[in-house]
């Protein structure tokens, strides 16, 4: 019995010390915030994480013009220049995946968000980007990780 | 010696709370984003449905949650131990105060064949002749949010692993309050017709059907054009116009990264949309956010120049969702059509 909680005591330590986001083949968290108190709150972290906001893409606005009803829905770009740079120019094959982006879009009263796992989306054998992978990978958890813990 | 003290002191904490603020923890790292902080679901399912609640057992939220749904959405979370899996089920059921059922574990005898019939009349309809489920996924563009859930697919190893042939025998015989599943006991099917139904449920174990993504798919798409860049950026957009896209945007690749002087004009992007298209995709699965907006990217290196694409099945495999995969498969085809064309 002591082993047993001496177990799930283990586990809950580990547990507070990782992310709070999904990461089982890609990012994903909710925030108790309504849209746009997260938009600026994600564009906030974005740059409190080093990256540059490149662009936002409104994909809400160009479905009610085209007449389908939708929630808010934006994808945001973003990226390190010099980092972007380097890939774009030594491995151009993986432009098309490039800059970064998150997917935000509200669900009633929440807002989601959604990212993909940059070292199972970019699969390369160069040690050197291995490290800026690992480093992306690190810095959007720890992101939307910020996001999840802010509330209403 | 204080350290040591301290540690008695916590493990001699009630285990069950600290089994529930495992629960709880585990639901806020894995579950919340798409079944939401009370379980009132959004992209996945309601898991605070009093209904559902009643008629899942124990065993079939820790096999759902083990073994997921392959290609409906619901990862299957593998690491999670026993223990982790026993706190988080014991955290769902703190979203209703229904009594969790147990079931018998023993094959239900009836007849496949005439079950299949009963299926064909009465539960195709929503759960797909195949037995594949409804179509969507999520509140958010593909259902209202007063319709709480979209049929389940019963041809689902997760599922089949999951639900014993009792509880697929009781959800037919009751229904389920709150959803489109209604009693068939009610709408006048006897007991042994019921069981046939389950009979036939059980037989798709044997006819699994995926719709699976091929691990040698390249992840990405290129296609070298004879012309310079520029002539490569206006006959691609030309071609995207004629497979009825509507050309959104063009931009140097590093625009907005970069001041727009230093702009590297051998990379140039041109976006497009076809909004019919996009919102039936944001209907399989609102997550493609990720894929957008559609692009093809022309590229001047060591004196070439090519057309790139990503895969969109590249980036389909980790969605868990055949529908999408479908989608990605048109969405491959055409680029490679627009590709081509421009590059002829």
């Amino acid at each position: 019995m002591k082993l047993n909680r001496l177990k799930v005591f283990v586990l809950l330590a580990g547990l507070s010390l990782s992310t709070l986001v999904t990461a089982e083949e890609m990012f994903m968290t909710r925030t108790q915030q309504t849209f746009p108190e997260a938009m600026l709150a994600l564009q906030a972290e974005i740059k409190s994480h080093g990256y540059k906001l490149s662009r936002v893409q409104r994909v809400d606005i160009g479905l009610t013009k085209s007449g389908y009803k939708t929630d808010k829905y934006r994808v945001v770009f973003f990226g390190k220049p010099d980092e972007i740079k380097w890939i774009a120019d030594t491995y151009p094959e993986w432009i098309p995946y490039l800059p970064l982006k998150i997917a935000i879009f509200s669900e009633a009263q929440d807002t989601l968000l959604i990212a993909s796992d940059p070292e199972k989306i970019f699969l390369t054998d160069d040690p050197k980007l291995k490290k800026v992978l690992a480093r992306w990978k690190k810095d959007i958890g720890s992101l939307l990780n910020k996001m999840a813990e802010l509330k209403e | 010696m204080r350290l040591i003290a301290l540690f008695c002191l916590l493990l001699a904490v009630n285990g069950h709370s600290l089994a529930s603020s495992l629960g709880e923890s585990l639901y806020q790292k894995n579950c919340i984003a798409c079944h939401g902080a009370d379980g009132k679901g959004g992209v996945g399912v309601p898991l605070a449905l009093d209904s559902f609640q009643a008629q899942a057992s124990d065993r079939f939220l820790r096999n759902t949650i083990k073994f997921g749904r392959e290609g409906r959405v619901m990862p299957a979370f593998k690491s999670l131990s026993e223990d982790e899996l026993n706190a988080l089920v014991g955290y769902i059921r703190t979203f209703s105060s229904a009594t969790p059922p147990t079931y018998s574990q023993k094959p239900i005898k009836g007849d496949a064949k005439l079950g299949a019939q009963l299926y064909a009349k009465n539960c195709a309809a929503c759960h797909g002749a195949e037995g594949l489920g409804g179509k969507g996924t999520g509140v958010t563009f593909s259902r209202p949010r007063d319709l709480p859930i979209i049929a389940p697919a019963l041809n689902n190893a997760g599922f089949l692993k999951s639900a014993s042939d009792a509880m697929i025998q009781k959800t037919l015989q009751q229904g389920r309050k709150g959803t489109p599943m209604v009693s068939f006991l009610k709408h006048g099917m006897s007991k042994q017709d019921i069981n046939d139904i389950v009979a036939y449920i059980r037989s798709f174990e044997k006819n699994q059907q995926r719709n699976e993504i091929a691990k040698d798919e390249p992840y990405y798409l290129e296609a070298e054009s004879s012309m310079n860049l520029e002539e490569t950026v206006a006959s691609l957009k030309q071609a995207i116009v004629g497979k009825n896209y509507r050309l959104i945007r063009t931009q140097n690749f590093d625009n907005g990264l970069v001041k727009e002087t230093q702009e590297d004009k051998k990379k140039v992007v041109v976006y497009f949309c076809n909004f019919k298209l996009l919102n039936e995709a944001l209907t399989v699965d609102p997550r493609v956010g990720l894929f957008l907006p559609c692009r093809l990217t022309v590229v001047e290196h060591k004196g070439k120049v090519k057309i790139m694409a990503i895969n969109p099945l590249h980036l389909s495999r980790f969605f868990n969702n055949d529908e999408l995969n479908n989608l990605c498969k048109g969405m491959r085809e055409t680029y490679e059509v627009i590709m081509e064309e421009a590059t002829l």
